[in-house]
């Protein structure tokens, strides 16, 4: 194990997240607000400690897979334990496990939040909290890659520990410009939804926060109703859309950017993905048609219920909880296939879920026909026998996991739907689940154990299960 | 550049860890996917699985836009055929690797006909390489720079040569030719030597200067001036093949053992002048009938790295003058140095290297960037050309007056056609070829050179 390397490039990921606090310092400056000491203190702690563990650039600059698991485990607590830091140094969050949840749901853009007034807190860590969404969403690893070189050529397996999906690969030959092109299309849309927003006549800076949560599939609102506050039905659309968008595989943009869209238009998962959205909304609307005045309106509020929950974002316009036990059992099931690979969301990806069908449907035809042999195909293309034997195993640990982490979370001694929608939605980075948790409830009231249980679900979920279950590996840890 | 590379295998590999590492776009296609995620894993480039002859497997590969497409898989029909489509498909240049000569022969036909800009064929290229180090025996390797002007030699200093015990600022005045000694290897070490440096008996020295003067050096120091006469190679494959010819020019007597009896029918054909001996070289007792102790040079060509070593051993153990040793995958390279198996060579580097050497020119057209780039002293010292092509402010400044990076060394500069073996008061001029000698790697421009 390349130690020294993997300090190095842990100091360079702190430098770049603490020069990125500036912004809300920044803020805070702008607004007079008292947090500001909190921020600036933290930024400047992170960028010290940051230059301070990445001045000596190491003899051997190797990295093997474990070293990418590693770094990029280690990078996301550290990320989360900085960014928790001014909620709690400001005193806004008092408790420290709360701030550390509130971070760790930030970056793993999953938007669960312990906050029970979001509206008394200070505007600039509110963009914090909402600007650790925009960081987390396309990888914090992937940034720095981008601006800055990481580990020389081998610094794939970086970018594989830290993207979604079951096989991660790049856009174009060098590493950095493929980091440069994600973060170029995240930033594009962006801009677009913030001008969107805008123009429907939402204020700036909610504008910004509200893209934030969106695109980067997180969910934190300024307000305490979250979307709903806004009450608009061209809100509602707009930001319907960028959740669905934002949940497409951001390779599919690429590919459009170089004028291939049929090629993109006809990707298998892009297909599912529509389609179990648009299967998923048309039964929701004519569930819950009986409780809205229109049929147009029940469309509204299933279509962003829809997309929120599979997007896996977690913003909210109306409270799913009162629903008919049909949409909300649809809703689960939206939560844990999540979107596509390569996206900014989370869940376990419609593309796993299609593979695993798929390989189900081969073992049956197996023992029927003893002797058969049948390569899977999936976008056309045949698929590696290894690639569907780690679908299957992120399967069985997914499942695994939420069975834990359920199991861990009852002590707790809330209702059975409350605990598995807890685990649930946190390890797909969702947000709210149901029950006491719902779109309009919180995750105040559990304990600190329980806390801290949903914040390893949400990395878990985030960083796809391996490189956080690495490090609990012996083996890892030595030379 | 937006390169290519067909065929991820020794030659392959070893062109895109050189091409990446000086910032080129590479995509690389192969038919196994194993073989290619583990380049994928260690190298920043792309990697395609797929037959590289196939249309759709060069389109998905971006051929079209890019500007080279090298073919280097083992097949050379496959490599003609990639480089045919490449060039359909748009690419500017094409490389294949070609090793029959029944095709090397319709050469300049195919490259007309087929749109290729170069053809290699490593076994021309490794048989060229033997040739030139049987032509000059005290050498264990020659490499050659600025179109044959400047040579970098290798040889062993032994007990009784007068260059042990001496410093090399004394070098001019004990033997009054113009040469530098660019790179000592000292047990695992190597060393780019300064005016203090003193050489010992054991050391591998690297020579650099005019051949002719190489050619002196060697007379003065007293290095024995023998002629190879008869060489036994064994392995009859391409390399021998054309080795034997150019050999047989040269007035040697070749003798070839084969183990294929198809093989050693065809090469008796084609070399009548040739005695071709059907039978295994890795035999003992064939070795010695066929008179390996009278021979002056042995040289193991066969397809498999330890017989060529073990044979190569045995032959240095019955004192044969001259060993030459074809390993493709170097392994323990330091080992091999105390093991008697004299000059390593391998086509496949070789391969590359001249594909690199061709890359390089492309691309330089305007700045002061590499135009050949060597491995010498076990891959572990990088002898590099540059051309002064751009008008930077150290012209004319003396090199004593300069700072350059650690264990590097100017070793020479080619003016006017004319070699310098430069001292501290000689300058770069405009137009000049110089040689560096470092222990750096990823020296990409000239400029790359200073302090």
């Amino acid at each position: 194990m390349n130690f020294r390397m993997v300090v190095h490039i842990l100091g360079k990921v702190l430098c770049v997240v603490g020069l990125l606090m500036l912004l809300p310092a920044a803020l805070a400056l702008y607004y007079r607000e008292t947090c500001f000491a909190a921020l600036a203190a933290t930024a400047a702690g992170m960028i010290a400690a940051g230059l301070l563990m990445s001045w000596k650039k190491p003899e051997n600059r190797t990295l093997y897979s474990r070293e990418g698991f590693l770094i990029v485990a280690l990078a996301w607590i550290g990320i989360s334990v900085g960014g928790a830091l001014p909620f709690y140094c400001s005193g806004e969050i008092p408790r420290f496990i709360d701030a550390f949840f509130e971070a760790v749901s930030g970056f793993t853009t999953t938007g669960s939040s312990i906050l029970t007034d979001v509206e008394a807190m200070s505007k600039s860590l509110l963009f914090w909290r909402s600007f650790t969404h925009w960081i987390g969403g396309m990888g914090v690893l992937v940034f720095v890659m981008a601006i800055m070189p990481l580990g020389g050529s081998r610094s794939m397996h970086l970018l594989r520990a830290e993207s979604p999906g079951p096989e991660v690969g790049k856009l174009v030959p060098k590493m950095r410009f493929s980091a440069m092109i994600l973060y170029g299309i995240y930033f594009g849309l962006t801009v677009l939804e913030i001008v969107l927003l805008s123009l429907g006549g939402m204020p700036l800076y909610d504008s910004v926060i509200t893209t934030f949560g969106t695109v980067g599939t997180g969910g934190f609102s300024s307000r305490a109703a979250s979307i709903a506050a806004y009450d608009s039905a061209y809100v509602d659309g707009v930001v319907t859309v960028f959740m669905i968008l934002c949940g497409v595989n951001f390779n599919l943009y690429y590919l459009m950017l170089l004028g291939r869209f049929s090629q993109a238009l006809k990707s298998e998962e892009l297909r599912w993905y529509l389609g179990i959205q648009l299967a998923a909304m048309a039964i929701i609307t004519a569930n819950i048609a009986h409780l809205y005045p229109s049929i147009g309106t029940a469309f509204r509020y299933a279509s962003f219920q829809v997309a929120t929950i599979n997007s896996t974002t977690g913003f909210a316009t109306a409270d799913y909880t009162l629903w008919p036990e049909l949409s909300q059992c649809i809703l689960v099931l939206l939560m844990l296939c999540g979107s596509c690979a390569g996206s900014t969301a989370g869940g376990i990806k419609t593309v796993r879920v299609i593979l695993s069908f798929k390989s189900v449907g081969r073992e049956m035809r197996r023992m029927t026909h003893n002797r058969s042999v049948s390569a899977l195909r999936f976008e056309g293309k045949p698929v590696r026998e290894e690639t569907i034997g780690g679908v299957n195993l992120f399967l069985v640990l997914y499942t695994f996991i939420i069975c834990a982490s359920t199991l861990l979370i009852s002590i707790d001694g809330f209702d059975f739907t409350t605990t598995l929608t807890a685990s649930i939605a946190t390890i797909s980075n969702i947000g709210p689940g149901l029950g006491l948790i719902g779109p309009m409830g919180n995750f105040a009231d559990f304990s600190w154990f329980s806390k801290l249980v949903l914040s390893f679900n949400m990395l878990v979920g985030r960083l796809e299960i391996f490189p956080l279950i690495m490090i609990f590996s012996p083996s890892i840890w030595k030379r | 550049m937006r390169i290519v590379i067909v065929g991820d295998g020794k030659v392959g590999f070893t062109l895109a860890e050189h091409l990446s590492g000086e910032g080129h776009d590479i995509v690389l296609i192969d038919h196994s996917p194993s073989v290619l995620s583990q380049s994928v894993n260690s190298l920043d480039v792309l990697g395609i699985p797929g037959n590289g002859a196939s249309y759709d497997v060069q389109e998905e590969a971006g051929v079209g836009k890019s500007d080279l497409l090298i073919a280097a898989t083992s097949a050379d029909e496959v490599n003609i055929l990639c480089c045919l489509v490449a060039r359909k498909l748009g690419a500017r240049h094409t490389i294949a690797r070609v090793r029959n000569p029944a095709y090397t022969k319709q050469l300049s036909l195919m490259k007309d006909e087929l749109g290729l800009s170069l053809a290699v064929n490593p076994g021309i290229q490794a048989a060229s390489e033997i040739s030139r180090i049987l032509r000059f025996p005290p050498a264990l390797h020659i490499e050659t720079f600025v179109r044959g002007r400047v040579e970098l030699v290798e040889t062993p200093i032994t007990a009784e040569s007068p260059l042990s015990g001496v410093y090399l600022r004394e070098l001019y005045a004990r033997f009054h030719v113009r040469v530098l000694i660019c790179a000592v290897q000292r047990g695992d070490n190597v060393y780019i030597p300064g005016g203090d440096f003193r050489l010992a008996a054991g050391d591998r020295i690297s020579i650099t200067a005019a051949p002719a003067d190489i050619e002196i050096f060697f007379r003065e120091i007293g290095a024995p001036r023998v002629r190879i006469r008869s060489v036994m190679i064994v392995g009859g494959g391409f390399i021998a093949l054309h080795l034997t010819q150019q050999l047989l020019e040269m007035g040697m007597s070749v003798k070839i053992i084969e183990k294929d009896e198809e093989r050693c029918r065809m090469l008796s054909e084609q070399l009548p002048r040739a005695v071709v001996i059907h039978g295994d070289g890795t035999s003992q007792e064939l070795l010695d009938e066929e008179g390996i102790d009278s021979m002056d040079a042995f040289i193991a060509l066969t397809g498999i790295d330890e017989e060529n070593i073990v044979m190569s051993m045995y032959a240095s153990a019955k004192n044969v003058r001259k060993v030459v040793t074809k390993v493709e995958r170097l392994r323990f390279p330091e080992f091999l140095d105390h093991a008697g198996v004299g000059s390593l060579i391998s086509a496949k580097n070789l391969t590359a290297n001249r594909i690199l050497h061709y890359v390089r020119s492309m691309e330089n057209a305007t700045a002061s960037g590499v135009e050949t780039l060597t491995r010498v002293v076990n891959n572990r010292v990088e002898a590099l050309e540059f051309r002064v092509r751009d008008k930077g402010d150290f012209l004319g400044v003396p090199i004593g007056k300069m700072r350059f990076k650690k264990n590097l060394l100017i070793a020479a500069i080619v003016r006017a056609g004319k070699i310098i073996i430069p001292g501290s008061a000689d300058t770069f001029e405009y137009g000049d070829s110089v040689v560096v000698v470092t222990t750096n790697e990823q020296l990409a421009d000239l400029r790359d050179i200073f302090a």
